[in-house]
């Protein structure tokens, strides 16, 4: 599974903005992970779990939090606010799937609810970020 | 702070030089050059890898015959393998749907590419790159910091005009330029050339106007053995030192 690599991405980030900031052990991360992802909370805390190196005293203890944002969006075009549900979601599996790997493929998929455009800024709820880091 | 901008050179680590073609202008055939290339290299016992940047308007899979679907999960994904390429593209999850992006969300799926991509180990990446000098040139020099640009050029004096404003920037923003190739050649012209040495870049050669290319794509074996073909693998073994 991907989340593998993405939860890899948000150790490898903390480690080195550890290192940065002179921290010998993190205390707490908190990342945020946007709904376009659509990753489930299991699935990457299970990837974190999987990836955090066991012998980095760095990380002993760590706690770390997650919180899902939901996707928002602007149509360009006509000025709509709307949220996936508000699209209907993917037509299919596939589609799902393919938003899943590459979120921006929102553009592909879905349309503005009130003009159909997928010319639609994406206002929240994509990537996945660390919000902050605790330590010592 | 974005995570996966730490693991990008790491998921990158296991390949020996990247090579970038690019030339700022639209339909001068840099997907033809740079999916040639890659299969060429292949063909030449080279790992090669391909990935597609020209995320709104990819076309190599159409140049390899390289029929789209999801890569395989694996600790992030890998690249498809296209006789022997491996191969990523938007095209794997879009199919043919239009992928209609701008600002933002060209920066943030080539994120995503990079960061869940894995190469493994390889002697050449080939990025065939976007027209223009926007965004996605802009992310890629950026996030791709030891690719070595390939600039395509054509002897027409509106090509010209755009790569030698690519080149200029290049030079600008301290990116390493491998040389330069001139494609779609009729005839002796030195005006590509002459662009090359205006940058003190290498000529690495001519790929030959070709009526043959066309009946070959989506077969890179019948292609490598077109004129263009032969000439663009010829490219290959300079830029690897081999030739």
């Amino acid at each position: 599974m991907h989340e593998l690599a993405l939860a890899e991405a948000v150790v490898a980030a903390s480690l080195k903005a550890a290192a940065e900031q002179g921290m010998s052990r993190i205390e707490r991360i908190d990342v945020r992970i946007g709904e376009l992802q659509r990753i489930s909370r299991e699935v990457f805390e299970f990837a974190l779990r999987e990836v955090m190196p066991a012998a980095d005293s760095r990380l002993a203890g760590t706690e770390i939090t997650l919180e899902v944002e939901a996707a928002r969006f602007r149509c360009r075009p006509c000025g709509n606010g709307f949220s996936v549900s508000d699209t209907g979601g993917p037509a299919s599996e596939d589609e799902a799937e393919a938003i899943h790997f590459i979120p921006e493929l929102a553009h592909s998929f879905l349309q503005c609810p009130a003009c159909g455009s997928p010319d639609f800024e994406v206002t929240g709820g994509r990537g996945v970020s660390i919000e902050r880091l605790e330590g010592s | 702070m974005d995570p996966r901008l730490a693991v990008i050179d790491r998921r990158l680590e296991g390949v020996e030089r990247i090579l970038a073609v690019t030339g700022g202008k639209g339909g001068i055939g840099k997907s033809l050059v740079a999916s040639t290339l890659a299969f060429g290299l292949v063909q030449d016992g080279r790992r090669a890898g391909l990935l597609d940047l020209d995320l709104t308007g990819p076309s190599d899979h159409v140049i390899l015959g390289v029929e789209s679907r999801f890569p395989d999960e694996k600790f992030g994904v890998e690249p498809l393998d296209a006789h022997g390429v491996r191969f990523m593209s938007t095209t794997c999850f879009a199919g043919d749907a239009p992928v209609p992006l701008r600002g933002a969300d060209i920066t943030h799926a080539l994120l995503e590419i990079l960061a869940i991509t894995r190469w493994g180990s390889l002697d050449v990446l080939v990025i065939d790159m976007p027209p223009g000098l926007g965004d996605a040139l802009l992310d890629a020099v950026r996030l791709l910091r030891r690719a070595e640009h390939v600039a395509l050029a054509t002897g027409s004096q509106v090509v010209l005009e755009t790569v030698r404003k690519n080149l200029a920037l290049l030079r600008r923003l301290d990116v390493p330029v491998a040389g330069v190739v001139e494609n779609m050649a009729r005839g002796p012209d030195g005006a590509v050339r002459h662009a090359a040495e205006e940058f003190a870049a290498p000529y690495l050669g001519c790929v030959p106007w070709d009526e043959e290319v066309e009946a070959a794509l989506g077969d890179p074996q019948r292609l490598v053995s077109t004129r263009a073909g032969a000439a663009i693998r010829a490219v290959g073994l300079e830029l690897l030192g081999a030739a």
